[in-house]
């Protein structure tokens, strides 16, 4: 912490001011509607750029040019308005010659990835969970001279568009590891994780009806998991259990972290936990944030 | 060797078994091919090694340990079981006895196999009994569940206990004849020898006794062959080609849809040249298929091979977060729905009565549907239940038969919006966002830089060391 003296501005790269100098950078930085417009998830964004400035990656922004990947519309069986949007966005990718794309948004991710190939779109991509678990490996990244999480307990909500739809599930918690925190699994994990309820574009209507949200369902086994009641809960459905027992130990000290990394479950979680009346010791955060923080790179 | 009338009646009873399946199989082939193209080539190896784990090995079964052993026994003993049909079906045929028996030991081995696992079968089967009807497993009720799939899982494990049992009272009479003339019996019986005392001591009863069990197993087996097609346990053999012809892209990755990506290219640049609609032998342009899918032809054919490969087990919707926060989706429902649909449209199976269905009526009754909209979308699937998707791919990766509900979701939801304009409103709102602004949500595109207004990053003071 003492060492964090001083801060400087990060004046973040776009690409149409580079193409117009005759720079190319080496990875562009996709943004997603979410991360450009969505107040909570700007400050995931703010923070990767830290990240990104501070390893000194050699990175641009579409900025105004960047436009919806067409995902929304593709789940919602919109599959003109989606491929109007994808080949708009691959011409301007291939306009400036884009090679390789980092972002933070599984439903991007899935999309420019996997999607966008038929399309003519093809690029290698990366989700930041994986770019973020390069850095650490490549010493880049440390988490140190930052916030300690230290025997917090964390656990992570693996995103669908992430884990399912493109079996990443081992670099978030690659990520995660670093920071030396007490990690804790859902019982609901990895290739069996539950939804927060916001895919298939769910996140722009209302559920149909039922007798709960998807989101609240997901959080209650959330913060079972953190509170250490889980194994309780199983016990009691009479089901094996491998959750830990007991609360964490270090409960007070800043509290208990539910990990992401996409923006519509980090919306769908943290109204949860809302829900839930829990802020107060439960806290909803990106990986990048985490990482960010941990490296003692806010500002 | 003793060829008697016996062998032709076999003979005649087997052809006509046989033939009976060749006959629903050639029918079920045609439903399947009512489905869309789609080129699921190439790749072979790799889909060979996905069939060998997934339906050969049982690898995701596993994720459930208790119902995986129990399918396992039933597995294996329905495989090795049917070596012993071989040599049901020479003696059947030849009048010999026991062919088999020249290979010694190995008989034994073969014989004695059989017979534990026989044993294991039937304890495996109360099991599932028990599962299926005391409402220990959730995920066997639901509203699909009605009353004919409810008798189907029934039905299956009488049958296999009735199987079993005639392999049984084969072995045990056959060996008791044996024994009361004193006449050595090749082949080793580890369950049997200790059911000698339940048969009567007769050997000419025996002997008849012995006849009943040997052609009440292949009598049965050619019976219950035929009546796969009407049951879910068709699944025996479909999940073989189902899985073989799964996707081997990223479960993320949704289909393109090709017309559309003419159009589009076509506006973006004049110049574009569409590729000519194809053409009929007489000259005459095809008809234009719709966009997405209104009834099960409209599907891929890999969706309708789906329909015939499922089990309904359940373990897609005891996943699906609609389902489970009490939703009407349940993906298991869809694909019953297109395989109820197929055998209503197209050919139905020797048991399709959907009057054993139950009370409860497949159709929306709020909803009178004419012929025009007696379709698999509307007529068995709701818009509501497609709506309520959160294409998690839970369903998907939960099915140990790689079916994917998915994949017909869309399509689906495809019809409903490309076709009828039919989305729910707040999903429009959400389509005219993107088309006017770029994004989902009513933000101006000038504000999209925003973000990186006012951004500062502190100094590491580790950076200045050896300056």
């Amino acid at each position: 912490m003492a060492e964090q003296t001083a801060k400087r501005p990060v004046s973040v790269p776009v690409m149409a001011d580079l193409a117009a100098r005759g720079e190319s950078p080496e990875i562009l930085f996709w943004v997603g509607c979410a991360g450009a417009f969505d107040d909570r998830y700007k400050r995931v964004t703010r923070a990767f750029v830290r990240i990104l400035d501070h390893v000194g990656v050699n990175y641009a922004v579409l900025g105004k040019e960047e436009s919806c990947t067409g995902d929304p519309a593709k789940r919602a069986g919109n599959e003109f308005l989606f491929q109007m949007q994808a080949m708009a966005n691959i011409a301007t990718l291939d306009g400036y010659g884009i090679k390789k794309v980092v972002t933070a948004c599984p439903h991007c991710f899935n999309t420019i990835k996997n999607e966008y190939p038929a399309l003519g779109g093809e690029y290698e991509v990366i989700h930041h969970s994986t770019f973020l678990q390069q850095l650490i490996n490549e010493g880049k990244v440390k988490a140190e001279g930052g916030e300690s999480f230290k025997g917090r307990r964390i656990t992570f909500h693996d995103s669908c568009y992430l884990g399912r739809a493109n079996d990443i599930y081992e670099a978030p918690r690659a990520v995660l590891e670093v920071l030396d925190a007490d990690l804790v699994e859902m019982k609901r994990c990895k290739t069996n994780g539950l939804c927060c309820g916001a895919g298939g574009a769910q996140m722009w209507k209302d559920a149909e009806p039922g007798n709960k949200e998807v989101n609240i369902e997901r959080t209650e086994e959330a913060l079972a998991t953190l509170d250490g009641t889980a194994a309780v809960l199983d016990n009691l459905r009479g089901v094996e259990s491998n959750a830990p027992a007991g609360p964490a130990s270090a409960k007070a000290a800043g509290g208990s972290v539910i990990a992401v990394a996409c923006p519509f479950c980090m919306t769908m979680m943290a109204d949860g936990v809302k829900n839930k009346e829990r802020e107060q010791d439960v806290q909803v955060f990106d990986l990048a944030e985490l990482i960010a923080s941990a490296e003692g790179l806010n500002a | 060797m003793h060829f008697s009338i016996q062998n032709i009646i076999f003979l005649l009873v087997a052809l006509a078994g046989f033939g009976l399946f060749a006959w629903q199989a050639s029918r079920i082939r045609a439903n399947v091919l009512q489905g869309r193209e789609r080129d699921m080539s190439g790749h072979v190896n790799e889909r060979l090694w996905k069939t060998l784990l997934v339906a050969f090995g049982q690898q995701k079964m596993f994720k459930r340990l208790t119902p995986a052993f129990l399918h396992l026994i039933v597995y294996v003993g329905f495989i090795v079981i049917n070596i012993e049909v071989i040599e049901i079906m020479v003696d059947g045929l030849f009048g010999t006895h026991r062919f088999l028996q020249f290979a010694g030991p190995a008989y034994s081995a073969l014989t004695g196999t059989n017979e534990v696992l026989g044993a294991l079968v039937i304890v495996a089967v109360a099991a599932f009994w028990w599962r299926r009807n005391a409402n220990v497993v959730k995920r066997f009720t639901g509203p699909e569940m009605r009353a004919w799939p409810k008798m189907d899982g029934n039905i299956i494990l009488y049958v296999e206990v009735v199987l079993m049992a005639a392999l049984f009272l084969m072995n045990t009479a056959d060996l008791k004849a044996h024994q009361l003339q004193n006449l050595s019996m090749p082949g080793a019986f580890p369950v049997s020898q200790f059911l000698t005392g339940l048969l009567p001591d007769s050997v000419p009863v025996l002997h008849m006794l012995e006849r009943v069990g040997w052609w009440a197993h292949i009598v049965g087996i050619l019976l219950f062959l035929n009546y796969l097609p009407s049951s879910k346990h068709f699944h025996i053999i479909m999940a073989f080609p189902n899985v073989f012809f799964s996707r081997l892209i990223p479960q993320g990755q949704f289909s393109n849809v090709e017309s559309i990506t003419h159009e589009v290219k076509a506006m973006m640049d004049p110049n574009y040249a569409v590729p000519a609609p194809a053409t009929n032998p007489d000259g005459s342009v095809v008809a234009p298929t719709p966009f997405g899918a209104k009834d099960v032809d409209d599907l891929a054919w890999t969706n309708l091979l789906n329909a015939y490969s499922c089990t309904e087990c359940g373990r897609c919707t005891s996943v699906c977060p609609a389902n489970i926060t009490g939703k009407l989706l349940s993906p298991r429902k869809i694909i019953m729905d297109t395989r109820d649909r197929m055998e209503e449209k197209y050919n139905a199976p020797l048991i399709f009565s959907p009057a054993l269905y139950g009370a409860e009526a497949k159709h929306d009754p709020q909803e009178q549907l004419d012929k025009e909209n007696h379709t698999l979308l509307r007529g068995y699937v709701t818009p509501e239940e497609l709506w309520a998707c959160t294409t998690c791919n839970a369903c998907v990766e939960a099915c140990p038969v790689n079916i994917n509900p998915l994949d017909s979701i869309i399509e689906m939801r495809r019809f409903l919006v490309l076709e009828e304009s039919a989305a729910p409103n707040a999903l429009n709102a959400m389509f005219s966002n993107i088309e006017n602004n770029g994004a989902p949500w009513a933000f101006s595109p000038s504000d999209r830089f925003n973000w990186a207004d006012d951004l500062f990053v502190a100094e590491k003071g580790e950076v200045e060391v050896g300056h």
